[in-house]
């Protein structure tokens, strides 16, 4: 008999059918098990693939972070939508965006977790550790809603059909954990982009109020929409390799949809030129608006003030 | 020893999803294997959604039945791949979900070739009301309480109920 099953035994296990959630929890709460609620995990639980070795012919500094482009606009994009729980307009929709966070949140986990172990680190590290040149994320992932629920919505419907179409590329990636996720995430962002286009037309088709206020977050996001279609250097190598997806070959799909949505919606599709480069660079080589520093500052506080703390 | 792989696979079948407890891992079809690795049990699960929550407690669950049942060293793993889907719900799971007053998903769509397309048409009524029968129901949020459910209403006999959306 080991340890772990003493103590278990010893907490009077009782109800044993599970019908009660804390029931389980507080099995737990007398030794040191390191958590005290749902979804603390250890890092090569999260999936057996992460430890994959890495494909023929790739090199495992791209691979690592190419994992951490996808797992960054995943992570940055979770954490905006984050923000709207306890202040959504209705608590549905309030639901809504915070379950679409999770599906995110658990899509970057995996990247950065397939990242960290190519690289020696660990996903926690990575998530919260890193400065904003570090991240390789995409700048619509890192923008602010301000709380105008028209642009979360706007958003969702640019980011959701831009990754669908990605991932859906993806499902037959060199790269096991990148397939994997693409898999999954395919499902997940379908949903997304249907929930989004849906609102879109609601508002876009609506009072003149609702109608003025998505197409001005449309006309605030459409500088943002160019760079998702910009292939770094990266994703060019890999590409080679079958284990990526060039992003500009995804424009095609992207604007057919959004166009779809749009038209629909009664809106117009902004004719606004992309922001610029600096040098060359944007989001993938680590150059971000000034939003991503407030949300690193916000999402990575805790970590930072109590480091390498367990519960 | 000799690790009785027909006993922990009973003793798998036995452990419930810890946030719809009327089914067992196994009706939701998130258990993938029952094994034995070296001298330890082998269980592999897979998740639901890529975020969901309860993995964590789903191996701590299996992990700690299979202790209290005597075996020594247990494994649980965790594959990606392949995607869970609501198509390996068994049919014992979708009687139970219906008794429970949540309607259990109709058949994945399947997946046509080209790009996902993106209908724009009004959700289906074609959910029965788990709670009086009816056929057609309206549907009130894309988002349940859990990440696998919407929420839904009956014009009949006027209860709301979750529905287990197809993925």
């Amino acid at each position: 008999m080991n340890v772990h099953h003493t103590e278990v035994e010893g907490h009077a296990v009782t109800d044993t059918d599970g019908t009660n959630a804390y029931q389980s929890l507080s099995e737990t709460t007398g030794h040191d098990d390191p958590r005290w609620a749902f979804g603390t995990g250890i890092v090569e639980e999260a999936g057996a693939e992460i430890t994959s070795p890495v494909p023929d012919g790739v090199d495992p500094a791209d691979l690592a972070a190419y994992c951490l482009m996808l797992g960054d606009d995943a992570l940055v994009y979770s954490h905006r939508l984050s923000e709207w729980v306890s202040n959504a307009p209705e608590l549905e929709e309030e639901v809504a965006l915070a379950n679409t966070a999770l599906d995110l949140l658990g899509q970057a986990r995996v990247l950065l977790a397939r990242s960290a172990h190519l690289t020696g680190g660990d996903e926690d590290s990575l998530a919260f550790l890193r400065t904003d040149a570090q991240f390789r994320n995409v700048g619509l992932a890192e923008l602010s809603d301000d709380l105008d629920f028209a642009r979360a919505v706007g958003r969702m419907l640019i980011f959701s059909t831009w990754r669908l179409a990605l991932l859906d590329r993806l499902v037959g990636s060199a790269d096991p954990v990148i397939a994997a996720v693409a898999a999954k995430g395919v499902k997940e962002l379908t949903y997304h982009r249907d929930y989004a286009a849906r609102w879109t037309l609601r508002l876009g088709d609506g009072t003149d109020e609702s109608h003025a206020r998505m197409q001005a977050a449309l006309d605030a996001l459409w500088p943002y929409v160019g760079e998702l279609f910009r292939t770094s250097d990266e994703e060019r190598r890999l590409v080679e390799a079958g284990v990526a997806v060039d992003p500009a070959l995804t424009r095609e799909e992207v604007d057919a949809v959004l166009d779809q949505v749009i038209t629909k919606a009664t809106l117009t599709r902004p004719d606004k030129p992309a922001i610029g480069t600096i040098g060359g660079r944007s989001g993938r080589q680590g150059v971000h608006t000034e939003h991503l520093g407030h949300a690193l500052a916000e999402m990575q506080s805790l970590a930072r003030q109590h480091p390498g703390t367990t519960w | 020893m000799v690790i009785d792989v027909a006993t922990a696979r009973e003793v798998v079948a036995g452990v419930v999803d810890p946030e719809m407890p009327m089914l067992t891992l196994d009706d939701l079809g998130v258990v993938r294997g029952v094994d034995v690795e070296g001298d330890a049990v082998l269980v592999t699960i897979t998740p639901t959604y890529s975020g969901c929550p309860a993995i964590e407690e789903m191996r701590h669950d299996l992990r700690a039945s299979l202790t209290r049942a005597g075996f020594a060293r247990v494994e649980v793993r965790t594959v990606l791949s392949p995607a869970w889907s609501t198509d390996w719900i068994s049919d014992d799971g979708r009687r139970k979900l219906a008794e429970a007053g949540i309607a259990p998903p109709g058949r994945a769509a399947p997946r046509v070739a080209g790009p996902v397309p993106l209908t724009l048409t009004p959700p289906s009524a074609a959910v029965r009301c788990p709670h009086c029968g009816a056929p057609a129901t309206d549907e009130l949020s894309r988002f349940g309480p859990t990440a696998c459910t919407a929420l839904r209403r009956c014009p009949s006999c006027r209860e709301p109920f979750e529905h287990m959306k197809e993925i």
